[in-house]
């Protein structure tokens, strides 16, 4: 049964603020825990992402950040790295995250999942419930699943935070049986 | 977002995406992304690559990057549906290239995309596509049932007489030139004008057909340009005319020689004008519709009897085809007896009996009278009264041995005598003898009351 591991991504010549905040990445390892039944950990170190960094767009790219992620994950494990910078792929204008299909890492963004993104008071439940949802979206690829034509399973595509917020936070039970088949509950 | 290479032949796919950019890191990461939406994504790098891709595999939606090195968008654009006219292209641009993205809509792409695109936007604009296309061929399928399901359009015959009607039919067709078919009652009129419209620019629309004879003037007002409700008593509702009803169709005006002169002057309106005005309203309607007109009296008498407008004889005779009556091309009489046998026998589902020759030549001395009508009426009924495999003379026996009518001479003599004969044949099967008798089921209950014979 492999464990999760969540790694912040961050910046080293930033202050951090973009950072999601360590009770945060706590809060998410332990709803991740109870929804795989899995072991969650949080790794102490924060992985350096500038390197994916597109000037021009003041963005980070996530196929590449999956890429580094992949050559430092430990095997054993299945690795969500978690930042708070805006994520894209070229041909998008954002992704709220990525994963492989079928493989160890994904990536998530909570940047565009806080209210303060679209000119609204913080909500810090709000935002801890969306990222919930994205993470277990995520790490759901990694189970290869693909997106769910059940609008309230939590693998149903969503390109916008209302689409989230009407999404479910659960595996319909198509999905969760692919998720059983792998050991997990 | 999922990042996988392809997706596997089990996995249902939403679409089938072609994507061509010279950019890998673009058609990879689109690759991407339409895999983990549930599509079948195939990225290709150019031009050439794409015309190879589509020979060998078919796709919904093509992808097409409008600058790249060698053949660029545009041109790959046109010749991807010179490949597969069904295919739906969705033209990609960077910023400030969106002058080029309109040339290309214009050129018969579905939409374009400015990259980077919101994924929000591309789903629903493939989504879109995808449901265009969908709805496209449905429209297709539908039509081609419509036209199955569509009364004949079939002309049979091969005798010169023939052969020049459908010349005629050839030549007119194609043009949006009003007909005036003139022939004999019987002699293939309708099918004529169905043969027009089918062959015709407008075949996709329907063919509407009035007719006149069986309609005194008002009704035949509202039924030609409609009714404003309260126009007359019993216009409850507002109805719209035949010409309205065929917009962008036909419409086949029978024995158009039996309207009235009012009708006639509003009629040739609406042929000048292609504007109606419903009985009872004041509202000039656009109309558009070929009209195709039938009659199998002489107009020109007619006109020159004073009770048909020559103007609108004139407006209606541009292009006119004369049927040939059925006694003039006996020739053809074997083919249409095996025409209306092979139908009533489907129609059926019975055994096509043959035809003897003894009874092939009786049906080639008849003069027919009726045409071509009477002649399906009398395969029609030798296939009720015959039942063996082989139709014989004797099964024509009611149209060549005429009886001399017992009990009087008058016309409802003539007709009681005659259904009583019917009767006998099909042992009193009224449904039978309906059919037979060329009336429906109501019409004979009617006449058996009259002359007490039920």
């Amino acid at each position: 049964m492999k464990p999760i591991h969540l790694i912040p991504l961050g910046l080293s010549t930033g202050n951090g603020a973009a950072d999601p905040g360590l009770d945060t990445l706590e809060h998410l390892a332990a709803a991740l825990a109870r929804t795989f039944r899995t072991p969650c950990r949080i790794r102490p170190e924060t992985l350096d992402i500038g390197f994916s960094m597109e000037a021009g767009r003041r963005q980070y790219h996530s196929t590449a950040i999956i890429e580094r992620l992949e050559r430092t994950a430990d095997p054993g494990a299945r690795v969500l790295g978690v930042t708070g910078h805006d994520l894209y792929v070229p041909v998008l204008t954002f992704v709220f995250g990525e994963a492989q299909l079928e493989g160890p890492c994904a990536v998530v963004s909570t940047a565009r999942l806080n209210e303060e993104f679209y000119g609204l008071p913080r909500r810090e439940e709000l935002m801890r419930e969306r990222l919930l949802k994205e993470a277990e979206h995520e790490i759901g690829h990694t189970f290869g699943l693909r997106h769910c034509a059940d609008w309230r399973c939590v693998m149903s595509s969503c390109h916008g935070v209302e689409c989230l917020d009407v999404r479910g936070s659960e595996f319909c039970a198509s999905c969760r049986n692919v998720v059983l088949r792998d050991g997990y509950w | 977002m999922a990042t996988a290479v392809e997706p596997t032949s089990a996995v249902k796919t939403k679409g089938r995406i072609l994507i061509v950019d010279d950019e890998l890191v673009v058609r990879d990461s689109l690759s991407k992304w339409f895999i983990s939406e549930g599509y079948t994504a195939r990225p290709v790098s150019g031009g050439r690559e794409a015309l190879e891709t589509i020979q060998q595999a078919e796709f919904d939606v093509a992808l097409i990057d409008i600058k790249m090195p060698g053949m660029d968008g545009m041109e790959l654009q046109s010749r991807l549906r010179d490949a597969d006219a069904d295919l739906t292209v969705v033209i990609m641009t960077g910023y400030g290239s969106v002058e080029t993205a309109v040339q290309a809509l214009k050129h018969g792409a579905y939409d374009y995309i400015t990259k980077p695109v919101d994924p929000d936007e591309l789903s629903h604009l493939v989504h879109n596509a995808l449901e265009h296309k969908r709805a496209r061929r449905e429209v297709m399928r539908l039509r081609e049932s419509l036209q199955e399901v569509s009364p004949s359009t079939e002309l049979i015959g091969k005798s010169p007489a023939m052969k020049k009607v459908m010349d005629l039919i050839e030549m007119v067709a194609p043009t949006e030139a009003t007909v005036l078919i003139t022939g004999e009652t019987g002699t293939g009129k309708e099918v004529v004008a169905r043969a027009i419209h089918a062959a015709g620019p407008r075949r996709y629309m329907p063919m509407v057909t009035v007719h006149c004879g069986a309609l005194t003037e008002t009704p035949l007002e509202s039924e030609l340009f409609g009714h404003e409700k309260g126009a007359f008593s019993g216009a409850q509702y507002r109805k719209k005319g035949k010409f309205e009803v065929a917009d962008g169709g036909s419409v086949f005006l029978d024995e158009i020689s039996d309207i009235s002169l009012k009708t006639q002057t509003d009629l040739l309106r609406v042929l000048q004008e292609k504007e109606i005005v419903r009985v009872g309203g004041n509202q000039q309607i656009k109309v558009d519709f070929r009209c195709i007109a039938a009659t199998s009296r002489n107009l020109e008498s007619l006109v020159k009897a004073g009770t048909f407008r020559p103007d609108l004889y004139y407006r209606l005779h541009v292009f006119s085809i004369d049927l040939p009556p059925l006694r003039e091309r006996r020739d053809d009489i074997p083919l249409l007896v095996n025409h209306f046998l092979n139908k009533f026998c489907m129609a059926t589902s019975r055994p096509v009996p043959q035809i003897s020759a003894e009874a092939l030549e009786v049906l080639m001395r008849h003069d027919w009278p009726g045409n071509v009508r009477e002649l399906e009426n009398a395969v029609e009924r030798a296939l009720v009264v015959g039942r063996g495999n082989e139709i014989r003379p004797a099964d024509f026996s009611f149209q060549f041995q005429p009886e001399e009518p017992q009990g009087g001479k008058t016309l409802e003599d003539v007709e009681r005598v005659h259904i009583e004969r019917i009767l006998r044949e099909t042992q009193h099967n009224l449904s039978r003898a309906a059919r037979v008798l060329d009336i429906d089921r109501t019409t004979l209950y009617n006449k058996l009351r009259r002359y007490g014979l039920r």
